[in-house]
C-alpha cells in the first residue's frame, strides 16, 4: 500500500480509479481500489487467481458495476446513465481470454460491425479500417473466414483488430493469452508489443512475466481485492517490498 | 499353425454364422410385413364387398348437400365432395397460416420479456408461460369459443367501433372493399409509390455505405406511400367502394365476417403455441455464451442492437428447429376444430363427408395426406432455412 500513498499528485490521467468497492453479494471482491493512468501509459496487473484483478479492468468498461467510490474514464464518469457508458464505451478497446467473436459473421465483419453501427463509418470506410488493423495484426488473408475456421492465435488477433477499428484511447487485455496454446502466445504478445510501442494506453491482466518487463511502466500487484503493491517493473521483479508479492513472485518464476 | 484361422471349422452350424443369420432373420421380417399388409388388404376388401360399399374415388364427384359456415372460395349445397375437400383444405391452411404468424409474434416478444430485466415484465411472461401451456388446446377453444366468443352480446347489442366493425356473438362484422371507377388511377398511383420507395431504399442504403450518414427510410416511405396515393385520391376520388355492415332484421348484412369458430380456434392456438415458441425463443438466446454480449458492449454496441445484431442471429440456429416443431404441432392442432364446428379439413371431410358417403379408407387416407403434406412443406421450408443460416466452422 505504502506506495501508492507515496506517489507526487499525479495530473488527471486518463483514467482515475477513487476509492473504488464492489461486492458479489456478501463477498467483499474490490476493496478500496484507487489508480490513476496517465495517456501512453501500459499498465500491466497481475496476482493470483481471485485477486480482483480482472474484475476491476471490467468495471473500466462497466461490465462490471462498481457500488461504491468514483471511476472517470477521459473524463467521463461511468454511473449508471447509459449514454455516458457507451460514451466510455466507444473509447476503451477490450481483448478477452476466450476471445468472444462473432462466429456468425466473417473476420471482416466483426471488425466493421462496431464502427457502421456505433460510429456509421461508410462500409468502404470501415472495411478499408479494418483491412488495415487486420494487415498490422498480420492476418488480411484471412478476411473472408468465419472466426472457427482459425486458429486459437489467429482469432486473438482478430480480436485485438476488431477493437482498434473503434480506434479506442485505452485499450484492456483481459489475460489475453490464457487460453492459448503456448506455441501461439508469441504472436498475440508480439502484436501487443507492437501496439505498446505506438502509444496505446494499456492495462492487461497478464501472467506473462515477460511481457511485463519489456513493455510496462508499472506493474500493479493485486491481492485478496487490494492493490498490495505498485511498482516500476524492474524494481518490482528484483526487489518487492510486500511479503504477498515476494511469495506470488517465488511461486510464479521458477 | 498360421493357417489354421483360415480353416473353415468344422461341426459350426448355419446359425452361429453371423451373415447368414442377419440374412434369414431379415427374409423372415420382410415375409411378415407382406403377409401382414395382404392380410390387411384382402379383409378390408371382404367386408367391403359384403357391405355393398364399392371402394374408389368416384364419390368426389357426387353432390353434397349441405352448406358451410365458412368457404373461401365459392361454395352452394349442390357442389361436390370434391369441391367440399377444397374448402376444408383452405380453411384449415388459413387457421394455421394466422394461427403460426401470431404465434410467432407473441411468442417471440414473450421469450424476449421472460428475459427482461425488469422483475414485473419477467414475471408477467412467465405467468403467461405456465398458465397456457399446461391448459390442453381443446380445453383453451372450448374456452374462447363458449365461454368467451358465445358470451358475447346478440347483433343488437353489437360492440361496435367507428361505426363499421361489430363483434357480437355471430363473429366480428367488417367492412368489406369493392373497385369503383377511379380505381385504375389509385392502383398506378400506388404503383408509382411503391416503386419509388424501392428506389428509395436502395438509394439510402448506398448513402449509408458511403457517408455513413442514416436516411430516415421509414418515415419517407411511409409518407410517400401516403401522399403520392392520397393525392390520386383527392384528384380523383375514392377508389374503393366500401360495404359497411348494417344491422337489418336479427342480423348484420354486408361486409365481410369473421365467424366465432374462427377466431376462437385461432386465438386459443396462437395463445397455446406462443407460450411453447416463447420458451424455445428464451432457450436459444440463453444458449449464446455471455462473453458474446460482453465483447458487443464493450465495442460500444447499445442493448437493442446487440440483440438484433448479435444475439439473436446466433440463437437462431438453437431456435429453428423446436419452432418448426411447433408450427408443424399447431397445423395438425387445428384439426381440433371440429370440437367446436369449425368447418376445418377434420370435422367437413372426416366427419361430414365420411358420415355421409360411408367411404372410411379412402377419405381418411386422403386427409392424412393433407396433413402430411402440410406438415412435410413446413418442414423442408424450416430446414432449407436453417441451413441458410448454419455457422461455418473449419
Amino acid at each position: 500500500m505504502s506506495d501508492v500513498n507515496m506517489q507526487p499528485t499525479q495530473p488527471e490521467g486518463i483514467i482515475q480509479m477513487d476509492g473504488v468497492h464492489k461486492w458479489y453479494g456478501q463477498f467483499h471482491v474490490l476493496k478500496d481500489i484507487n489508480m490513476n493512468v496517465q495517456q501512453g501509459e501500459r499498465i500491466v496487473l497481475c496476482g493470483p487467481s481471485g485477486s480482483g484483478k480482472s474484475t476491476t479492468i471490467r468495471c473500466l468498461n462497466r461490465l462490471e458495476e462498481h457500488q461504491q467510490g468514483r471511476i472517470l474514464v477521459d473524463g467521463t464518469e461511468l454511473t449508471h446513465d447509459l449514454k455516458q457508458i457507451e460514451a466510455v464505451r466507444r473509447e476503451v478497446g477490450m481483448v478477452f481470454q476466450h476471445f468472444n467473436l462473432f462466429p456468425h459473421l466473417t473476420v471482416l465483419q466483426n471488425c466493421t460491425l462496431s464502427p457502421m453501427w456505433v460510429r456509421k463509418t461508410p462500409r468502404r470506410e470501415a472495411e478499408e479500417m479494418a483491412m488495415h488493423y487486420l494487415e498490422r495484426v498480420r492476418i488480411p488473408e484471412q478476411a473472408h473466414k468465419f472466426p472457427g475456421q482459425l486458429s486459437g492465435g489467429q482469432q486473438q488477433r482478430v480480436a485485438i483488430a476488431r477493437a482498434l477499428c473503434m480506434q479506442p484511447k485505452i485499450m484492456l487485455f483481459d489475460e489475453p493469452t490464457s487460453a492459448l496454446d503456448p506455441e501461439m502466445v508469441k504472436e498475440v504478445l508480439d502484436t501487443m508489443i507492437g501496439l505498446a510501442e505506438d502509444g496505446m494506453t494499456m492495462l492487461c491482466v497478464t501472467h506473462e512475466m515477460g511481457f511485463a518487463r519489456t513493455v510496462a511502466n508499472r506493474v500493479i500487484f493485486m491481492d485478496r481485492g487490494e492493490i498490495v503493491e505498485e511498482a516500476e517493473p524492474n524494481k518490482f521483479f528484483s526487489n518487492p517490498e510486500n511479503e504477498r508479492t515476494q511469495l506470488f513472485l517465488s511461486q510464479i518464476l521458477h | 499353425m498360421q493357417n489354421t484361422a483360415n480353416v473353415p471349422r468344422r461341426g459350426g452350424s448355419v446359425l452361429t454364422d453371423p451373415k447368414l443369420r442377419a440374412l434369414i432373420f431379415q427374409l423372415l421380417a420382410i415375409a411378415a410385413v407382406v403377409g401382414l399388409g395382404w392380410y390387411l388388404f384382402d379383409n378390408t376388401q371382404t367386408n367391403l364387398e359384403q357391405r355393398g360399399i364399392t371402394s374408389g374415388f368416384a364419390f368426389l364427384n357426387n353432390t353434397a348437400g349441405f352448406g358451410i359456415a365458412q368457404h373461401l372460395i365459392d361454395y352452394t349445397q349442390t357442389d361436390s365432395y370434391g369441391r367440399v375437400f377444397f374448402v376444408g383444405l383452405l380453411n384449415t391452411l388459413l387457421v394455421s397460416v394466422i394461427g403460426i404468424v401470431l404465434a410467432t409474434i407473441i411468442g417471440f416478444l414473450l421469450g424476449v420479456a421472460r428475459l427482461s430485466p425488469n422483475w414485473l415484465v419477467r414475471q408477467l411472461a412467465t405467468l403467461y408461460i405456465e398458465t397456457f401451456r399446461n391448459i390442453p388446446p381443446l380445453l383453451q377453444i372450448l374456452f374462447w369459443y363458449f365461454a368467451v366468443m358465445l358470451s358475447l352480446p346478440g347483433p343488437r347489442q353489437s360492440l361496435g367501433v367507428l361505426d363499421s366493425f361489430y363483434l357480437n356473438s355471430r363473429g366480428l362484422y367488417m367492412p368489406s372493399p369493392g373497385l369503383s371507377e377511379t380505381f385504375g388511377l389509385f392502383f398506378a398511383a400506388l404503383l408509382l409509390a411503391v416503386v419509388a420507395s424501392v428506389f428509395l431504399g436502395r438509394w439510402a442504403r448506398k448513402r449509408r455505405e458511403t457517408t455513413g450518414q442514416p436516411f430516415p427510410v421509414l418515415v419517407s416511405v411511409l409518407a410517400l406511400l401516403l401522399v403520392i396515393p392520397g393525392a390520386a385520391v383527392l384528384i380523383a376520388g375514392n377508389p374503393l367502394v366500401w360495404t359497411v355492415p348494417e344491422l337489418s332484421g336479427f342480423n348484420f348484412a354486408g361486409g365481410w365476417v369473421l365467424i366465432p369458430e374462427l377466431i376462437a380456434l385461432t386465438l386459443a392456438l396462437s395463445i397455446y403455441t406462443a407460450a411453447f415458441i416463447a420458451e424455445i425463443v428464451r432457450a436459444g438466446i440463453q444458449s449464446v455464451s455471455h462473453g458474446q454480449t460482453e465483447a458487443a458492449h464493450s465495442l460500444g454496441l447499445p442493448a437493442g442492437k446487440t440483440l438484433r445484431l448479435v444475439i439473436i442471429p446466433q440463437a437462431l440456429r438453437v431456435i429453428i428447429p423446436p419452432l418448426t416443431s411447433q408450427y408443424l404441432n399447431l397445423a395438425k392442432n387445428s384439426s381440433l376444430a371440429a370440437g367446436i364446428g369449425y368447418p376445418d379439413m377434420v370435422s367437413l371431410f372426416a366427419g361430414t363427408v365420411l358420415n355421409q358417403t360411408g367411404q372410411a379408407i379412402e377419405v381418411i387416407a386422403i386427409t392424412m395426406s393433407v396433413y402430411l403434406a402440410i406438415s412435410i412443406s413446413i418442414s423442408l421450408f424450416m430446414n432449407w432455412y436453417n441451413g441458410r443460416i448454419a455457422l461455418i466452422e473449419r
